[in-house]
């Protein structure tokens, strides 16, 4: 095979090949349920209901959603900046551990209109401190991002269990949890906010940190595309010689890539803490910044991409645990592995189908014109 | 009374470093080819699973080890196919490889065991136990405590991995495969200039890693657990990883990287809950964490240079 770059009409890069990708990673995983003996069609049928049979179901698959765009977002940010933030787990934890904070001093005081914007912005700053220590250490030390991060999600888990063990536990009490967070540091459920419209909906996690989401979407999108310190961060990522010729400092911008990245990873705080759990727990993050690698590349690090995919990681997730109620011994770790198989198909592998696909277009191309 | 301490630690310590050292040796050697290896975490899970699958339906530790080495080594192909064959993103190929073995070795075990995920124990007569078992506990008298009991009470794995420090140096530094495979990290288009196949010398590379990481995983339940959990490594891949950058992709280094943070682990169990004079208590989770800050303290400079192999992480492009 020759060396050149195999140039793909956009329909085929941007829409063909990463569900041709995410296909044979399906298959895959279907191979892999047929081999512990279960019927693939009935894990599905199952799943899809599961996620998006009953409005409950729907409720907590737009709840995973929400997590998923928040760390696929951020994942992306990074990545338009020439870099790979594997830290989402760590500054997810930092984040949450934001929210807890102000929660726990300012809860009695402040009513939620005041304090609900306040936990936002903690979560956010927490998470974009917690990135900037690697891009620092990138930047100006010259050691490595992705070792760095690798090296920052121990140690949020590390710091988040000293502090919950040591701290911020209640006197006497016997899991290892934060005290309860007064009513005001409570983002509000859909279910809630649908009562007082007199809208009857079963209870769910979901809760209003999705409109937070989307928003972080349409600023993603406007600040990449849109803005002159998007271009300039994108113009970094994708030729940094060229744009330090262009009077672009390649050291700052290491610096904002990883802090709104970490800022956007920070917000998963908001959405589990404050949320749903009502005080700091452990390992709340349970994965999920890992997921957002693989909601990223789905998604093609694009805000639109990012929704979809996370709409379809959302729908494993909660469909994944309806499947291990319904069949006996399902695991929905089966999850875990799909997700590893979309990592390893969707992007480790992305170009491996590529001449495939370059071989039919040329054929069909030359058809047309003869 | 202090000698029983002290070579109880080192009984501990050297128990703990053994499958990191084989883990980070492994990494060493892919690394130094050129290839990140961020999967040492799931290749050494998945090896781990094997082991005790193959260990305990097979009743043999021949069985196990051998599982355990080719399940690790198949992943080891499956990265090599990705990032060397069709030269996809390393970091991503290694993080794709942790994510599946989390997910399918406790799917597998579920579906095969119906015990929550754990595997059935493996025999006694299965397990690895200590060569000579005069000093399984640690005696009175300095020489049957620390001798003994610190360095002569452990099994073949335990020598083996300490040897292969030995080995995997002789190998990289006195043969010419070995000169080979430095050189295809350093600067590949030489070594394809010299007419020497770039990929056959990075999966040749990443055969031995699968190789250590399969030891590594038989290890921790041949020898420490007696039958796999999920996620029974805990992390451990990336404390390896951590160890070879801290060893600066040397073996030697690495080894004693390993042995400081085989030290700290062995030291956070018996320093839990204890007031040291002078200090008051330190937390565990900080000495847990000590491996962490110290590699990123190293990484940052602030501690001599690591620098890594040149063409780490670069896909080679053969020029037409």
């Amino acid at each position: 095979m020759s060396g050149q770059a195999i140039s793909l009409p956009r329909w085929i890069d941007v829409g063909l090949l990463p569900l041709w990708n995410l296909m044979i990673a399906m298959l895959v995983a279907g191979a892999v349920v047929l081999a512990i003996g279960h019927s693939p069609l009935q894990a599905l049928t199952v799943l899809l209901n599961g996620a998006l049979g009953s409005v409950r179901g729907i409720g907590y698959t737009l709840y995973y959603t929400t997590t998923f765009i928040f760390t696929g977002l951020a994942v992306a940010v990074a990545i338009h900046g020439g870099l790979f933030n594997i830290g989402g787990e760590g500054q997810a934890t930092v984040g949450g551990l934001g929210v807890a904070l102000m929660a726990l001093a300012l809860g009695p005081l402040l009513p939620a209109p005041l304090l609900l914007p306040l936990l936002v912005l903690s979560a956010a700053v927490f998470g974009m401190l917690w990135a900037a220590i690697p891009a620092y250490l990138q930047a100006w030390r010259g050691s490595h991002i992705v070792i760095t991060t690798i090296m920052f999600n121990f140690l949020a888990a590390s710091l988040n269990a000293y502090l919950l063990v040591n701290w911020l536990r209640p006197k006497g009490g016997m899991s290892v949890e934060s005290a309860e967070f007064a009513e005001s540091a409570r983002m509000p459920a859909l279910h809630e906010l649908a009562a007082r419209f007199g809208i009857e909906l079963p209870s769910s996690p979901l809760n209003l940190s999705l409109v937070l989401a989307l928003l972080a979407c349409v600023f993603v999108a406007w600040f990449l595309w849109k803005s002159r310190a998007g271009y300039a961060l994108r113009s970094v990522g994708s030729a940094p010689r060229a744009a330090h010729y262009a009077g672009i400092n390649p050291k700052l911008q290491v610096l904002i890539a990883m802090g709104l990245s970490g800022a956007l990873a920070g917000m998963v705080g908001v959405n589990e803490i404050s949320g749903v759990q009502g005080k700091l727990t452990l390992d709340f993050v349970a994965g999920a910044g890992f997921t957002g690698i693989a909601v990223s590349l789905m998604g093609r690090n694009h805000p639109v991409g990012i929704i979809l995919a996370s709409l379809l990681f959302g729908v494993l997730y909660q469909g994944g645990v309806e499947v291990s109620f319904e069949l006996p011994g399902f695991s929905r770790e089966m999850v875990v592995t799909a997700q590893g198989l979309i990592v390893l198909f969707a992007g480790a592998m992305a170009t491996v189908s590529a001449p495939m696909f370059a071989k039919l277009y040329s054929k069909f191309a030359n058809k047309k014109g003869a | 009374m202090d000698e029983v301490l002290i070579g109880s630690v080192l009984a501990s310590t050297l128990r703990v470093t053994t499958p990191l050292l084989l883990c980070a040796l492994a990494g060493v050697v892919s690394e130094r080819s050129g290839v990140i290896d961020l999967g040492l975490e799931g290749k050494m899970l998945f090896a781990a699973f094997a082991a005790a699958a193959a260990g305990s339906l097979g009743h043999s530790t021949g069985l196990g080890i051998m599982a355990a080495i080719m399940v690790a080594c198949a992943l080891s192909l499956l990265h090599g196919f990705a990032c060397v064959t069709h030269r996809g993103d390393q970091v991503v190929s290694g993080v794709a490889i942790n994510m599946v073995a989390a997910g399918l070795t406790v799917v597998l075990g579920i579906a095969w065991f119906q015990q929550g995920g754990q595997t059935p124990p493996v025999d006694a007569s299965v397990r690895l136990t200590g060569l000579s078992s005069a000093y399984a506990e640690p005696g009175t008298g300095w020489f049957n405590a620390v001798i003994g009991h610190g360095l002569l009470s452990h099994n073949v794995l335990v020598y083996l991995a300490f040897a292969l420090v030995a080995g995997v140096w002789f190998f990289l530094e006195r043969t010419k495969p070995g000169l080979r495979l430095r050189a295809v990290g350093e600067n590949p288009a030489m070594v394809d200039a010299a007419g020497v196949s770039v990929p056959a010398l990075r999966y040749g590379a990443l055969m031995i890693n699968g190789l250590l990481c399969g030891l590594a995983g038989s290890y921790l339940v041949l020898a420490q657990n007696a039958s796999f959990s999920p996620n029974m490594t805990a992390g451990r891949g990336f404390i390896a990883l951590a160890a070879m950058i801290f060893g600066k992709w040397k073996p030697l280094p690495t080894m004693f990287a390993c042995l400081l943070f085989g030290f700290l682990d062995a030291l956070a169990i018996r320093l839990q809950g204890v007031s040291i004079p002078g200090i008051g208590e330190v937390p565990v989770q900080l000495i847990q964490a000590l491996p962490y800050i110290l590699t990123v303290v190293l990484l940052a400079g602030f501690i001599g240079q690591a620098l890594a192999p040149k063409a780490l992480g670069r896909p080679y492009v053969k020029e037409r």
